[in-house]
């Protein structure tokens, strides 16, 4: 029987259970004996010039090492003079006059912004020396959010002349929508939101004969040493990047950011090796946020629910520094029109910067923010006509007959059965009974009324395909076998999931079976984990090098058994070779692997996909508002999401779990805040509103499985699909709730504060309404 | 000053600062380094042990005050090799992924069905509200916790 399918617990859960896991601060590696303490000094300004910093009081506090500012940094090469626009293809930083600095040189940008660092021989010391440290700024004017941006009233970059690093605006063109019976307009605010790994960010690094190790809790090495080989003016070579466990990413821990590489820098600096964990607080002002969009909608379309015409203005907050460009409202455009068949969309978008922390990938990373719109825009639009939602839907969905489809913001789906997902989330919801109960608690004027949201989505996971996956596998003389993967875990059960595909494909049992990622010298080329990827890429990639072990190792069996290749065949379930239907010529992995000339088989491949692949799914969610205080309790939580055939249920189910709770947590609590300063409110976990179990329920997941024929697991990416279908789900549920009191929208979060204040507006307009008819 | 603790039934006994915390004592000065800080603010519970059988918040508690007391951690948790029964049941459950707030949320189960046996969904779910998970969802914690409760032999 095939082990894929099934379900298997984790081989990585027992250590994580009872000696728990080594995370950057745990490491007890003899380079980082009697290693020093990094301590930031960060900007508590929104937007000022640094007119003076005086680290003479802080620098004879006791343990004090050093105290280090960006005037320390003569041993790096001077940015380049600013060029050209600054704005590249895909995700990268933005550049010429917008780019960002190591240590704050003459200005700061958003408060949390790295000024200095202090170096101690304890973390206790390092605090209160960073207190120490005087910083002198003349306060300039914050912008704060996004239409202060656009006035260009003070500008973050004077040099730039704006503060919008780029712009490919809408079609303004109306005809579409005047042939349309019905028209809806709305401003949908996509707010932002903490990404909040467990763990924040960590960082050690030792220099030592010429060689920098830096140990970094990331989403890939590799891409870790490439940047760090830009920042530092230092060769491949001359690097090893490590990382050990890490405590979740969800985006935010793609490759290596400015605070990791001036701690990275720092230790090359002093030769002491340093050590640097962040608190929350830190966390919360500096490691990237997500979301941060604005939008503008109009939907158009006829009185029978069929959409005519959609167009979506799209304006991203950077935050200061644009770190991914103009990657992720490009992406939020190009899945714009969702899972609808719709003959004219109109998408464009503004990216600007403001005095707010750097945003960049958050679990989904442009999608969510795609799938969220157009799903309220569908809603809007079935309100107008008073028609039911998933009716809508369905009289809009791409058939399955068109596919592979080309849709108008230039995605090529390759495959879809949206009407049955919903249908299949309808049915298993109890659809109608819920309109039903619905209908009764409005009929009795409950305090606490029912809502029903739906969500239709498509995605795009490894987008990037092109660039592929590395695996190497080895068949050693003792019948193990190794894999070093390019794909890099944080949580998801890569080393299962790769033992697996190994047991699967070789017949080596998932205990002979051992993982290794994370590691510049081990695994010097990979790409590693983000954007749904690991399986459909890195997963293929180990697929493809057991079927090149395979082919070396039935060369060599052939070769021990005096056989024809073509007789010799593996018995995946014994991994045993033999002739083929005469057991008594068994030859184990071991013995095979032993004929070798260097007692090994090895397979090193890269596995690559021209195209992306297009998941799908729906979401039926359901709500209970109380009328009198707005509060929201989300009661179920029903899933369709198909992202091809699963390999291990309980990892795919894990990932989709995960992703609904932070959808759940964008829809109904999550937002980080500023006040009119641009300083930040929700700068502790005592305040931004991180969801937790007791305002969550169990989720109800359904199977559906529509391979892709990209890659030879025919599977599609899983890891964002919860907060990509999730988010709108809830956030449609919580205004179905109230909507037979008129209220069409309500912003993400819906706070009781906020749902509250709708309600409180809808009933003072009936009574208006009323005394004006009267 | 000087503080002496028992933890996971070992004698420690330490010259340390006044002010640092038990997490810290025991990361830094015991060496255990499954206690995870998560925050500054007693509001995430990565740093949850036991301290004399029940769960506390160990950044928000001083080596101080803990001297005199048995602090149990995640790694005093399995008997003769064998995992605890929360601890079989996050594995069976798939109750963790990063692992990061895993030994908090499991010092937090244990606690909590020590004083609830046989709790229900919801109270499962009020009783980890002080800990917070980023990757499940809390979904299969919860499953977990119950199953456990279920497991576990009446002491």
């Amino acid at each position: 029987m095939s082990i894929l399918g099934t379900r298997v617990i984790r081989t990585e859960d027992p250590r994580l259970l009872t000696s728990g896991g080594v995370y950057v601060d745990d490491l007890r590696a003899p380079e980082l004996h009697g290693a020093a303490r990094v301590t930031f000094v960060r900007s508590p300004v929104a937007h000022g010039r640094i007119t003076g910093i005086d680290i003479a009081e802080a620098s004879q506090q006791p343990g004090v090492i050093a105290v280090l500012t960006a005037r320390d940094m003569d041993d790096l090469a001077p940015p380049p003079p600013a060029s050209g626009d600054g704005v590249g293809e895909g995700p990268m930083p933005l550049g010429g006059p917008w780019s960002e600095p190591l240590l704050a040189t003459d200005t700061v940008r958003f408060v949390g912004e790295p000024v200095a660092v202090v170096i101690t021989d304890d973390r206790y010391q390092g605090e209160d020396a960073a207190d120490l440290v005087s910083v002198d700024y003349e306060v300039l004017p914050a912008v704060v959010g996004p239409a202060a941006a656009l006035t260009g009233e003070s500008l973050l970059f004077p040099a730039a002349g704006s503060n919008i690093p780029f712009a490919n605006p809408v079609s303004d063109d109306d005809a579409p929508f005047d042939v349309c019976d019905v028209v809806v307009e709305q401003d949908i605010v996509n707010q932002r939101v903490a990404c909040l790994p467990m763990e924040g960010r960590a960082t050690a690094a030792a220099f030592s004969h010429g060689k920098l190790t830096v140990w970094h809790s990331s989403q890939n090495a590799q891409l870790c040493r490439l940047i760090l080989c830009g920042a530092l003016g230092m060769s491949p070579d001359q690097i090893r990047v490590i990382v050990p466990d890490v405590g979740g990413g969800f985006g935010a821990k793609v490759g290596i950011d400015r605070d990791a590489i001036i701690v990275a820098w720092a230790a090359r600096k002093t030769g002491r090796a340093l050590r640097w964990a962040e608190t929350r607080s830190e966390n919360l002002v500096a490691m990237t946020q997500g979301r941060a969009q604005l939008h503008h909608i109009k939907i158009g379309g006829t009185h029978d629910g069929k959409i005519l015409a959609y167009r979506i203005d799209v304006i991203q907050d950077s935050g200061a520094y644009g770190r991914m460009g103009k990657f992720l409202p490009g992406l939020t455009c190009l899945m714009a029109q969702g899972v609808y068949d719709i003959p004219e969309v109109q998408a464009g978008f503004r990216v600007v910067v403001t005095n707010a922390t750097p945003i960049a990938a958050y679990r989904g990373a442009g999608r969510p923010e795609a799938a969220a719109t157009i799903e309220r825009a569908v809603d809007l639009f079935a309100a107008e006509l008073g028609m039911d939602p998933a009716e809508v839907r369905r009289r809009n969905f791409i058939a399955p007959d068109q596919f592979p489809f080309q849709t108008k913001t230039g995605a090529l789906y390759d495959s879809g059965e949206y009407a049955e997902a919903l249908d299949k989330v309808l049915t298993a919801a109890r659809y109608e009974e819920l309109r039903r109960e619905q209908e009764s608690r409005r009929a009795r004027g409950d305090v606490r009324q029912l809502g029903i949201g739906v969500s239709a989505y498509v995605e795009i996971t490894a987008a990037d395909g092109a660039a592929g996956e590395t695996a190497k596998l080895k068949v050693s003389d003792d019948g193990t076998a190794t894999v070093y993967t390019g794909s890099s875990s944080h949580g998801q059960g890569h080393h299962t999931a790769w033992a697996m595909l190994v047991q699967e494909e070789l017949g080596i049992p998932m205990d002979q079976v051992t993982v290794i990622h994370g590691d510049t010298d081990l695994v010097p080329v990979g790409v590693g984990t983000y954007a749904s990827r690991s399986l459909q890429l890195g997963g293929s990639a180990v697929y493809k090098a057991a079927a090149e072990v395979k082919d070396e190792a039935r060369h060599q069996a052939a070769d021990m058994l005096e056989a024809a290749q073509a007789d010799v065949v593996l018995d995946t379930l014994t991994g045993l070779w033999q002739v083929r239907g005469d057991p008594d010529t068994a030859l184990s992995w071991a013995q095979v692997a032993g004929h070798t000339s260097g007692g090994s088989l090895i397979a090193d491949v890269s596995f690559t996909a021209d195209v992306p692949t297009f998941p799908f799914g729906a979401h039926v969610s359901v709500v209970e508002v109380d009328t009198e205080t707005g509060k929201v309790t989300l009661l179920r939580h029903v899933t369709v999401d198909d992202a091809g055939p699963v390999l291990n249920p309980v990892l795919a189910e894990g990932q989709r779990h995960g992703g609904i709770a932070q959808g759940a947590a964008q829809a109904l609590l999550e937002e980080v805040l500023y006040d009119a300063d641009g300083n930040p409110l929700t700068s502790t976990l005592a305040d931004y509103a991180a969801i937790t179990a007791a305002e969550l329920p169990s989720y109800e997941l359904l199977i559906s499985e529509t391979p892709t024929t990209v890659n030879p697991l025919g599977v599609k990416g899983i890891g964002e699909a919860g907060t990509i279908g999730a988010t709108p789900a809830i956030q449609n549920a919580v205004i179905d709730a109230v909507s037979y009191l008129g209220i069409r929208h309500i912003d993400m979060p819906a706070t009781p504060q906020r749902v509250w204040a709708a309600i409180n507006d809808a009933h003072q307009a009936l009574q208006a309404q009323k005394a004006g008819t009267q | 000053m000087k503080v002496d603790l028992t933890v996971n039934g070992q004698d420690i006994t330490a010259d340390v600062e006044d002010r640092l915390l038990l997490v810290h004592f025991l990361r830094d000065v015991a060496d255990l380094t499954a206690t995870n800080v998560g925050c500054d603010t007693t509001s995430c519970g990565a740093c949850t042990v036991l301290l004399d059988g029940e769960s506390v918040k160990s950044c928000t508690v001083l080596a101080a005050q803990a001297s005199g007391h048995q602090i149990t951690t995640v790694e005093g948790l399995a008997r003769d090799g064998e995992m605890h029964p929360v601890q079989r049941a996050f594995h069976q459950e798939h109750g963790l992924q990063c692992g990061f707030c895993t030994p908090g949320m499991v010092m937090a189960i244990v606690s909590l069905l020590k004083e609830n046996p046989h709790p229900t969904e919801q109270q499962v779910r009020t009783g980890l509200e002080g800990n917070l998970c980023r990757c499940t969802g809390y979904h299969n914690i919860v499953r977990a916790a119950l199953a456990a409760a279920d497991a576990e032999v009446p002491a």
